[in-house]
């Protein structure tokens, strides 16, 4: 903490005012970066010094910084969230870079993921694939006693692996085809694992796998880049769950013609 | 064309599916045609009598090659929509490429460039051997092709062996990241069987592809 205690960081950031207009790299310099500052707060001190200047801010998500509501999304030197193993960029810290560094920062890249400003991308195409299929349409009435539903801690346990995605987009970000199949993969493998959601299963996967790929998001070729840069960790067997999944819906699910009332 | 075929068949995992499936069965057919190339070790008659066999088989041929070519056809056609797409999918290229290194590798980043490169080579194959010089030789009385003299006459040539040495390189790569990619993408995963399947799939890449370059190189040495 003693003379590291003031970094300088050279930065590169993606600057484009708005999607239709033409963006640029611009290089700023940082002074005054704590070792102790995450990269979202080295961020907040170059955007206090720009609006001390009278410059526009530099647009970035962040929300809860704590690492669990997935909006900061940032591509730093190639690798998102700064491909520290699971670790979103509100949790990368600045000692992890020297004093002196030169950091390339740029948006999220995918064609599904339309950019808004400067690191700002639309994530939304996300929240078509849920609602294509991503829910239970169960009617719950009062909430059910906790053990009325008797699932296996192992089976519960992977259904949790599955449930931890934040839906930050690294996957896409970091899939070099810009496929959304591990997002999928998470929310199609945690309903299909629980009793809750299996009715409903084979229909939801014929569902979801048709809105991404109508919403232009790439095809998975197995690289796993994807698992590498989760900052939950999500495993691409969930991927593999999902192409049974998918598969099994294919083969054995239609739905019959009945007539009314039947 | 009922919806859900049609559904599947555009689909991106269906797609993938075929391309797994294709991919596969290819592999399988490389190993036969190792198997078969094995004769060249043993001699000109053991090598032309087994490639008479073959084509005396008459239509039970052409429908053996008709299937090949149509798994060829599918498996190019739909991983060159892919790859298509997947670029279309990034848009705007990233300034930096930088890869975690526990993700992406040689192997599996190079799949559409060691594709191309066998495109190449299975057409120069054909034009090689298949369509190449043809000669005669008797064997008990039977005329057959001289087949091993138009591949001993090929591969008398370094440039040629070279070529050869390199398409197969290509193809070690292309299947050691295939192989058991074709699993995945049939949802076969698993903790204790999956480190099993890429140890299998990178065996098979060496022995097929090394097999292949082995039986060029030593047709090389032997006839220079």
């Amino acid at each position: 903490m003693s003379d590291n205690a003031n970094m300088t960081i050279y930065l590169k950031v993606w600057r484009q005012t708005s999607a239709a207009s033409e963006g640029k790299f611009v290089d700023y310099k940082v002074d005054h970066v704590s070792p102790d500052m995450s990269f979202l707060e080295m961020f907040d001190v170059l955007n206090n010094e720009l609006v001390h200047k009278g410059e526009d801010p530099i647009a970035f998500d962040h929300d809860c910084r704590e690492g669990i509501c997935g909006m900061c999304s940032m591509m730093i030197n190639g690798k998102a969230h700064g491909g520290q193993k699971g670790t979103t960029t509100c949790q990368l810290h600045m000692r992890k870079f020297k004093s002196g560094d030169s950091i390339v920062v740029e948006p999220w890249r995918a064609k599904a993921f339309p950019l808004v400003k400067d690191l700002v991308v639309d994530r939304s195409a996300f929240d078509k694939i849920i609602q294509a299929g991503g829910y239970t349409t169960a009617q719950t009435g009062n909430a059910p006693d906790a053990n009325a539903n008797l699932i296996p801690k192992t089976i519960a346990d992977e259904a949790m692996d599955a449930a931890a995605c934040i839906g930050c987009g690294a996957c896409v970000a970091s899939c070099p085809n810009g496929s959304a199949m591990l997002f999928m993969g998470a929310k199609i493998s945690q309903l299909a694992l629980l009793p809750q959601g299996q009715p409903e299963a084979p229909k939801r996967a014929l569902e979801m796998v048709k809105t991404h790929d109508e919403l232009l998001f790439g095809n998975c070729t197995n690289h796993a880049e994807c698992e590498a840069t989760c900052p939950k960790e999500i495993s691409i067997e969930h991927i593999a769950r999902m192409n049974r999944e998918y598969t099994k819906a294919t083969f054995t699910y239609y739905e019959k013609e009945r007539s009314a009332g039947a | 064309m009922s919806a859900a075929v049609s559904r599947y068949f555009s689909s991106s995992i269906g797609r993938k599916q075929l391309i797994a499936l294709s991919g596969l069965l290819l592999c399988g057919f490389l190993v036969t045609h190792l198997l078969g190339n094995f004769l060249l070790l043993v001699g000109a008659e053991a090598f032309n009598l087994y490639a008479h066999k073959l084509i005396s088989m008459g239509p039970l041929l052409y429908v053996a090659e008709a299937g090949l070519a149509g798994l060829f056809v599918l498996h190019l056609g739909l991983a060159i929509k892919l790859t298509i797409e997947n670029k279309v999918a990034r848009g705007q290229k990233y300034y930096v490429k930088n890869r975690t290194g526990r993700g992406e590798t040689i192997m599996s980043a190079s799949m559409p460039y060691t594709g191309l490169i066998l495109l190449a080579f299975l057409i120069s194959h054909l034009i090689h051997f298949k369509f190449g010089p043809h000669y005669s030789t008797d064997i008990n009385g039977v005329i057959v092709r001289d087949l091993y003299k138009t591949v001993v006459e090929f591969f008398r040539s370094p440039l040629n062996t070279a070529w050869y040495v390199i398409s197969m390189a290509a193809a070690a790569l292309h299947t050691s990241h295939g192989f058991s990619s074709a699993f995945q993408s049939f949802g076969f995963n698993h903790g204790t069987w999956t480190p099993k399947v890429k140890l299998l799939g990178v065996v098979y890449a060496i022995f097929v592809a090394g097999g292949f370059a082995l039986i060029s190189v030593l047709l090389h040495v032997k006839g220079a």
